[in-house]
Order: C-alpha cells, then sequence, then structure tokens
C-alpha cells in the first residue's frame, strides 16, 4: 500500500501571486511583508504565494489565513497595518477589508464574498489556496490521493468509466465527451502511447487554464498521470504557450517535485505504471490550439492541421495512439476520482456535467474568473456573481465562447450556460471567453476586433479561413468607416455561411461565428452602419465627430493646448472650434475639458 | 476483401475497400474538381473545392481525403457545393495576378480551368493583393508567388517526393506564402532544380523559363517518349511545335515514373536540335572525320575487328554498353560480344 504523506497545518499570509495581481503590484506587497516581518522580527507566519483567486479585478490580493480574511488592493502602504493591526493585534483591518458594491457592507471572510459564495469551485479548488510552488501545500490539501487511488484500486478499464459516468467533456471548446476520448486510446493498438495536456490557451480574454497552471500545476499533472494509467501511456507532454512564464516555471518546478516524491519515473508509488511529463513551449500560434496542428508543432514542423481522420487517438503524436486533453479538463480529473464520479455527474445539467470557469471581461463591476455549475444562466454570472454593468450601464450583449463563440443580447440572458443550449443561440460555450458589453460598445466594431484576431492567427492552409477572414474583414472595415453598401451586407453574410461550412479546422469553421450572431441579433445596428454611416455607440470613429458646443464653452483652451493635431481653434474666452479635416478623433479633447462642452456627435 | 457499395449523385458504384472518393469518382466518368490535389502525393485537403455532400456527415467532406465507405451515399453536384465552389474560385482569383493573356499556364491551369466551369466573370470580392518579387535567378524555374494558391504541391512534391524540402511556408493567415528557407533564391538552398514543383503547380506560380513565349499548350503535339539518359526508362511526354520540343512533361498516370523525372530528363532536351549533335556518322580518312553512310561506318567497323580478331585473338576486344540503352539493346550488345565476337569481355555503365 502506497501513501500520501500530509504535513501539519499553520498560520499564513496568502498573497496572490497571479498574472493579475503580480501586474498589481503584488510582488511589492510580498516584499514589504518580508520587510515589516523582519523589522518586527516575526518569523513564525510563513508568507505563501498563490495562485489566481480569480478576483482579478481586486488585485493585489492577500489573504490572512486559516480564518481566511480577503484583503483586496491591497497596496505596499498598506501591509505595516495588516501586520501590526491584523497578525499581531488580532484586530481585522475593517477599511481595508472588500466593500460589496450592492449592499456597502464591509466583508471580512473570503467564503462570504458574494463573488466567492455563488461559485462552485472544483477545478479551481485550490487555486489562491495553496502556494504552487510547493507539492506538500498539494499533498496536505488531499492531492495525489485520486493517483493513489487509481493505481491500488483501480484498473486502467475502470477509471475510464469512472469517467465516462462523470459527464465531463472537454474544456477546451469542443466538449466532446473526454471517457470516450480515453476509450479510444485505451483501445487503440500501439506498444506506445502518449498523453498531452493542451495548455496553448489563446482565445484574447481567456486566462482560466493559465490561473490554473499558475495557481494550482499539480491538480493538472495530477489528471495527466491518471490519463496516462487509463490509457497505457508512459510518456506525457504539456503544450504550453511561451508567453506564460510564470506557468511555465511553476510547470516545472511541479514536475522537478512530482518526479523527487516518485509520482513522476519508473515504478510510481511502488506500482508498474512508469510515466514522465515533457514540456513544450508554443512560440505563440493561436491556431497550434487544434489538437493535430499541435502535434504537429511537438514533432517540430509548422503548426497546420490535418485533416482527421485518422484521430489522434488512432495516429497521433509521431503516428502513435495519443489522448489530448485541455487544462481545465485534466484538472477535474482528480476531483473526480476521489469525490466519485455520481457526485460530478450530479452538477450541471443532463447532458453537460460539472462546472465550467469562465473569464468575465468587459463592462462589468467584478471581472475575473467564475467557476459555475454548468446550466447557470447568464445572467446570473453577469449580474449576481460579476456585479453587473459597470457604471449601471444599460447591458447591450455579452460575446461567449471568445473569437469562436457568439454575441447574444438581452433576450437570451436566461440562457443556462451548457454546450446544448448555447450552440442553439448560434454560440459556444468554447473556451469560456465573456465579453460584456454595454450601451457604449459597437457591435460591428467588435466583430472587426474579433475578426482581426481570427484572420491574423489563420494558419493558411485552406483557402476560405486564409482568405475568406481576410476578405470579411475587410468588409467590417469598410462598413465602420461608412464606405459600404446593403449589398455588402448581404455579401457578407453569405461569405460568413461559405467559410463555416467550407473550411478544413476548427479555427475556420467557427471564425465566422461573432458575425453570423450579431448579424442575427443585431442586424439594425449594421444597416445603420451601411445605410446612414452610423454609429449608435459612438466607437466607429470615421462616423462620428467631436464637436464643441458653442453655447457650454468658456474659451479656457484647455482642449486646444491638449489636442495632438492642431485641429482646435479659437480666440481666449471665447467658444473653440473643431477643424474636423484635421481631427483624428482621439477624444483627448473630449477627456480633458472641464465644462463638459464636447461631445461626440453621432 | 469484399468491394464496396456505394452511390455517388445516386447511380451505384462499386469500389475498393482504402479507395478516396475522389479516385472512385474518377473511375466512373464523374468528376470532381481538385487544385491542391496531386495522386502522387498524400492528401492535403486544403483547397476545399473538392468538398462534396456525404449523407449522415455533419460536414461537407473533402473528396480527396475521404475513404469509402459501404452503403455511403455521395452527392458532387448539388447547389450548395457549386456555390462554395464558386465563393473558393472567387477568393482565390481576388488575391492572383490575372495576367492570363501571356502566362505560360493558360490552356493548363487548374484554376483557369475552373473559374471557366463556373462561369466565374465577375468577382464579388474587393481587396488587398499580394505584390511579390518574382524569382528569376536560375537558369530554369521561375517563381512568381503572385500566382501561387497555396495549395502546397510544390512543397509537398519536394519534401514527399524528392525528400529535399527546399519548400516552406512561412508567415500567417492572408499573409502565408511559400518560400524557401530564409527566402533564399533556389540556387541558393540545395535545390536541384529538378522541376517537379512546375510539375505539379496548378497554376502559373512555377513555370519552366526554357519555354517561355514559345507556343501555348494547345499549339503543341504530345508525344510520348521513353527518357534517353538512364536505364530507369521514364516515360517523357515531348511537346513540339513546328518540329520542335518546346517542353518536356511526364503524364502521372503513366509510364514507370508517374509523372515524375529528374532535372536531366525534364531540362535536359537541348541537344536534340542542337548544331553541335552528330546526325550521321563520321569516319576518320587522311586523319580527318568524314561524314559516311551506315553501310559504310557499319562495314569499317567490321573490318577492324575482324583484322583486330585475326592478329590479336578474339580477347583483344571488348565491349561496354550503355545504361541509356534499352534492355533490349543490352541484350544484343552481350549476345553479338558473345555469339560475333567470341568473348566473354563485357560490362556495363551501371556496374561501376
Amino acid at each position: 500500500m502506497v501513501k500520501v504523506k500530509v504535513k501539519e497545518k499553520q498560520n499564513k499570509v496568502f498573497i496572490c501571486t497571479g498574472t493579475g495581481c503580480v501586474l498589481s503590484g503584488s510582488e511589492k506587497v510580498k516584499s514589504a511583508f518580508k520587510e515589516e516581518f523582519k523589522k518586527r522580527k516575526i518569523s513564525e507566519i510563513d508568507i505563501v504565494q498563490t495562485g489566481c483567486h480569480g478576483f482579478c479585478q481586486q488585485g493585489p490580493i492577500v489573504v490572512i489565513q486559516p480564518e481566511g480574511v480577503f484583503y483586496p488592493t491591497v497596496s505596499a502602504e498598506n501591509v505595516s497595518r495588516i501586520v501590526e493591526e491584523h497578525l499581531i493585534g488580532g484586530e481585522v483591518v475593517e477599511d481595508l477589508l472588500y466593500e460589496d458594491s450592492r449592499t456597502g457592507k464591509k466583508i471580512s471572510l473570503y467564503k462570504d464574498i458574494n463573488f466567492y459564495q455563488k461559485q462552485n469551485r472544483i477545478v479551481l479548488r485550490n487555486c489562491g489556496q495553496i502556494n504552487p510552488e510547493e507539492i506538500d501545500d498539494y499533498i496536505e490539501s488531499g492531492g495525489y490521493k485520486a493517483l493513489e487511488k487509481v493505481l491500488n484500486k483501480m484498473s486502467p478499464e475502470e477509471v475510464v468509466e469512472e469517467v465516462k459516468a462523470s459527464g465531463l467533456r472537454g474544456r477546451g471548446g469542443a466538449g466532446f465527451p473526454t471517457g470516450l476520448k480515453w476509450s479510444f486510446a485505451q483501445k487503440a493498438p500501439g506498444a506506445v502511447k502518449y498523453v498531452i495536456c493542451n495548455a496553448d490557451e489563446g482565445d484574447p480574454g481567456a486566462f482560466m487554464d493559465r490561473s490554473v497552471l499558475e495557481g494550482d500545476p499539480h491538480s493538472v499533472l495530477e489528471g495527466m498521470m491518471i490519463a496516462a494509467y487509463a490509457i497505457g501511456a508512459s510518456e506525457g507532454y504539456i503544450y504550453v504557450r511561451a508567453e506564460y512564464p510564470l506557468a511555465v516555471k511553476r510547470l516545472k518546478i511541479a514536475v522537478e517535485h512530482a518526479k523527487k516524491k516518485g509520482f513522476l519515473g519508473k515504478n510510481i508509488l511502488g506500482s508498474s505504471f512508469d510515466f514522465e511529463i515533457k514540456m513544450k513551449e508554443g512560440a505563440g500560434a493561436f491556431v497550434c490550439g487544434e489538437e493535430t496542428a499541435l502535434m504537429a508543432s511537438i514533432e517540430g514542423k509548422r503548426g497546420m492541421p490535418r485533416i482527421r481522420p485518422p484521430f489522434p487517438a488512432q495516429s497521433g503524436l509521431w503516428g502513435k495512439p495519443t489522448n489530448i486533453n485541455n487544462v481545465e479538463t485534466l484538472a477535474n480529473i482528480a476531483w473526480i476520482i476521489t469525490n466519485g464520479a455520481d457526485k460530478f455527474a450530479a452538477i450541471g445539467t443532463e447532458k453537460s456535467k460539472g462546472t465550467k470557469i469562465f473569464a468575465v471581461t468587459g463592462k462589468v463591476k467584478n471581472g475575473g474568473l467564475v467557476e459555475v455549475p454548468m446550466g447557470t444562466t447568464l445572467r446570473k454570472v453577469i449580474f449576481d456573481i460579476c456585479g453587473g454593468i459597470k457604471d449601471d450601464k444599460k447591458f447591450k450583449a455579452v460575446q461567449i465562447g471568445g473569437p469562436s463563440g457568439g454575441c447574444l443580447p438581452t433576450e437570451f440572458l436566461d440562457t443556462p450556460i451548457d454546450y446544448e443550449s448555447l450552440t442553439q443561440t448560434g454560440a459556444i460555450v468554447g473556451s469560456g471567453g465573456m465579453v460584456v458589453m454595454d450601451e457604449s460598445s459597437c457591435v460591428v466594431d467588435l466583430a472587426k476586433y474579433f475578426l482581426t484576431f481570427t484572420q491574423k492567427e489563420s494558419c493558411g492552409k485552406c483557402v476560405p479561413c486564409r482568405v475568406g477572414t481576410k476578405r470579411m474583414l475587410e468588409m467590417l472595415e469598410r462598413m465602420t468607416k461608412g464606405e459600404s453598401d446593403e449589398k455588402e451586407l448581404v455579401l457578407l453574410e453569405e461569405l460568413a455561411r461559405d467559410v463555416k461550412v467550407a473550411s478544413l479546422c476548427g479555427l475556420g469553421q467557427t471564425a465566422p461565428n461573432p458575425i453570423l450572431t450579431m448579424l442575427e441579433y443585431f442586424q439594425e445596428e449594421f444597416e445603420e452602419h451601411v445605410k446612414e454611416g452610423r454609429c449608435r455607440a459612438g466607437v466607429c470613429s470615421e462616423l462620428i465627430a467631436y464637436v464643441i458646443k458653442e453655447n457650454v464653452c468658456r474659451g479656457c483652451g484647455v482642449c486646444k493646448k491638449h489636442c495632438p493635431m492642431g485641429a482646435i481653434t479659437g480666440e481666449k474666452k471665447q467658444p473653440h472650434e473643431i477643424d474636423v479635416t484635421k481631427c483624428v478623433k482621439c477624444g483627448i479633447c473630449m477627456q480633458h475639458c472641464p465644462f463638459d462642452a464636447i461631445y461626440i456627435a453621432k | 476483401m469484399s468491394k464496396i457499395n456505394l452511390t455517388i449523385n445516386g447511380e451505384k458504384i462499386e469500389a475498393e475497400p482504402g479507395q478516396t472518393i475522389l479516385e472512385v469518382a474518377k473511375e466512373n466518368g464523374i468528376k470532381i474538381p481538385t487544385l491542391c490535389h496531386d495522386p502522387r502525393l498524400k492528401s492535403y485537403g486544403a483547397c476545399r473545392v473538392c468538398l462534396v455532400e456525404v449523407e449522415g456527415a455533419r460536414n461537407f467532406l473533402p473528396a480527396c481525403a475521404t475513404k469509402v465507405g459501404d452503403g455511403m451515399a455521395v452527392r458532387t453536384n448539388t447547389i450548395p457545393l457549386y456555390k462554395i465552389r464558386r465563393t473558393i474560385v472567387e477568393l482565390l482569383l481576388s488575391d492572383h495576378e490575372l495576367s492570363c493573356l501571356t502566362c505560360e499556364s493558360a490552356g493548363q491551369c487548374q484554376l483557369q480551368d475552373l473559374a471557366y466551369e463556373l462561369g466565374i466573370e465577375e468577382n464579388r470580392f474587393k481587396g488587398e493583393k499580394h505584390i511579390y518579387t518574382i524569382e528569376d535567378y536560375n537558369p530554369l524555374i521561375e517563381r512568381d508567388p503572385n500566382k501561387c494558391i497555396l495549395c502546397g504541391r510544390c512543397v509537398r512534391i519536394c519534401e514527399e517526393i524528392q525528400q529535399n524540402k527546399v519548400y516552406t511556408f512561412a508567415n500567417r493567415g492572408f499573409d502565408s506564402v511559400v518560400t524557401t528557407p530564409y527566402d533564399k533564391s533556389l540556387i541558393e538552398t540545395k535545390c536541384e532544380l529538378c522541376g517537379q514543383c512546375i510539375s505539379t503547380c496548378p497554376t502559373g506560380a512555377l513555370t519552366e523559363k526554357m519555354s517561355r513565349y514559345k507556343g501555348r499548350v494547345w499549339e503543341t503535339e504530345k508525344v510520348k517518349t521513353v527518357c534517353p539518359y538512364c536505364g530507369c526508362g521514364c516515360e517523357l511526354e515531348l511537346q513540339i511545335k513546328n518540329g520542335e520540343i518546346i517542353c518536356v512533361s511526364a503524364d502521372v498516370e503513366s509510364g514507370v515514373n508517374k509523372g515524375n523525372t529528374c532535372v536531366k530528363g525534364r531540362f535536359g532536351y537541348d541537344f536534340v536540335n542542337h548544331p553541335d549533335r552528330l546526325t550521321s556518322p563520321l569516319v576518320r580518312k587522311d586523319g580527318k572525320l568524314v561524314e559516311v553512310s551506315w553501310d559504310e561506318a557499319i562495314k569499317t567497323v567490321a573490318d577492324k575487328f575482324s583484322k583486330i580478331k585475326k592478329k590479336h585473338g578474339a580477347d583483344a576486344i571488348a565491349g561496354l554498353s550503355s545504361a541509356k540503352c534499352t534492355n533490349e539493346e543490352n541484350y544484343l550488345m552481350q549476345k553479338f560480344m558473345r555469339a560475333v565476337i567470341g568473348t566473354n569481355n563485357i560490362d556495363h555503365c551501371a556496374r561501376l
């Protein structure tokens, strides 16, 4: 019988060193704590750097454990107070606590914050709760128990059956049943098989995989080990974006630690199971998230998708049976094995089980990572958990599923988020990107944004994607400039449909989704652009003009001073004027006008 | 293995297991357009003009890469397929240099043929067009990326058949381009100028410099022959205009070489009409080579052989034959040496 050792619990200061918090200054906060401890000769309290808490809008985040007191937007200046009043004095620093924007109340405990209360954190169970660079922390929180269980008590077939019974589906976007995928690789003949973790997260705005890798890398490794045991692989690859340096670093540490502890290598935990993990850093091509392109890239070839069949389970990496799963999918595995498929299957809807992480960005009050049961409505995620629209503006639409997803208006807010329901609307769960828009967002401009991305990231292999996305983008560009017409609007839809059905891989097949859903739900706005040359959101710069209200302008000259183009003229104390031929619509004048005398004429 | 039964456009068809829809359709006289397909190469599925409808399939499937299955019902000529093919060809033409008037490939260009078949008179798609420099640094192959449709056939033939990997793709999206490593000219790479890339290029992106402006494909007479260079016996197809070879190609469906040739077979034909070429036998008379009839030349050789044999014996004579000759000719040579001359002194350059 093999056993995982567990360390004693102790008091700790948890500082988030996920990418979001690092950007907002958590490294400085960490140094401040260290200095403060040195000054006050405190040695018994550990400073632990954790991964992402998901509440990125509130970074840098500091949590005092074991009570779980949550301090948001901590600066280095606040540190001495936390040390003095909380750690030494034993009193929570009230004014530094999180304030619920709806009730105005201060909340001290992590678990009582609305943002977390409404979530169901399975994948993100350890993110923010453990030090991702310490394997003991993972083990202490129940890590590697699932591996121990499968090696001691389960046959590979039983593992596959368990994953099948859980109803887990691929979280990378396509939603293919994970257990079924494993069974294909398991049944495929061959002595050499591979397990690949697809950590090439590339959707703009999506960062759930990054946060899992940075915050809980061992859960992904454990998932890979269990997958390898199930399909009969002894070698695994993690294909991770090189643009995620912190994830790369933490994965490398995790692999090293796992080797030292005997979770990787020969005869793992005394069993006959051998497994090793190699890392491959991707060079920044979005298309390498497509499994056949990913494998080509590992093999040293240009990352281009190929036709399937053969599927990776039959002929994958180096022509051997290969099982590829996404980070979030793998991070679910240990939980399923430990807690049982039934418990997992009890969460979610009939066909979409478990939870899904969404990366909510855009015009919401509390953006960040939200893990909710499948079937939760969009309304609950956006208005309840994320606190609604910023500045209490009106909700306009949500782009769900990243550049491959669709754009849904208000009437779909009560749509449950699951694979089938979203597909019916024209959107997809995808990797779980959620961009929320208010009235000040222009859908045509957003369509242009996403298509600029997919167009650039097309591998160039098939014609519809390579040239089709380019021509669609050019049409959108003309629309945002007022150079298009109704005929082109019809052509745009035709081309979008052709690109969707004729492209070789998922990138091209889904690239038209934003346009198609926007054309369906926001046809009027497209028509305004092409017929009237009008952008109601006031975003498309070629369709708007900055105008100075004569009766409000005091002639202070601030706008004139700031205008980078010298487009503003006027005598002191006399109303000023903007020369539209010189104006580049940067909006700097409006930002600086102390009298709100400048407005956008749409 | 048992045969596979399927229908294409409602017609019942029998096929061999492992065949693709495209192969079966072709065998049965059903045309499915292709651009990136070459029977010599692995299926690639990039151009998407060979998409067909298969009953029960979620998406349209590429005929070039989809294997036939028992009970399959395939449609190759529906209106949705026609529309998609039209869109694809229009998209390709929207970033293509339309110099068909003077393009060397006019008349044998698959893109031109497809545009004609689909009746594309006007292009619905307009926008940015690439302007690339034409590569012109070697004596044989001209590379014009402005006419490239990125089907990857040159990249693949060089890799899969020549095992040489001279070409590669670079950049992404609309700016994807076929080039050489580090954008070098062909002579700076390991290119052997075999011209296989030209043989597979469906457009005028890769053309033969020696044939430039010498004749249109429809003006030439095609003559099949065997390559005179080595013992492989590759079949060549000479394109002849006014009694002169203006181009050498090979038929992908016949010969031992199935469309493949080496640099000599494809480009080494300038000797045919060269003024220095010997067209009648020469015999040295009074120290000077003089043109004589075949009868006289053979008589001279026979006399000399007889004299040598009489004076020094048969083993003073040896025969060395060439791999350029056919098997039959080589057989005759050894028979002649053994039976007529009476020696076993025979050898062949292929043995060296």
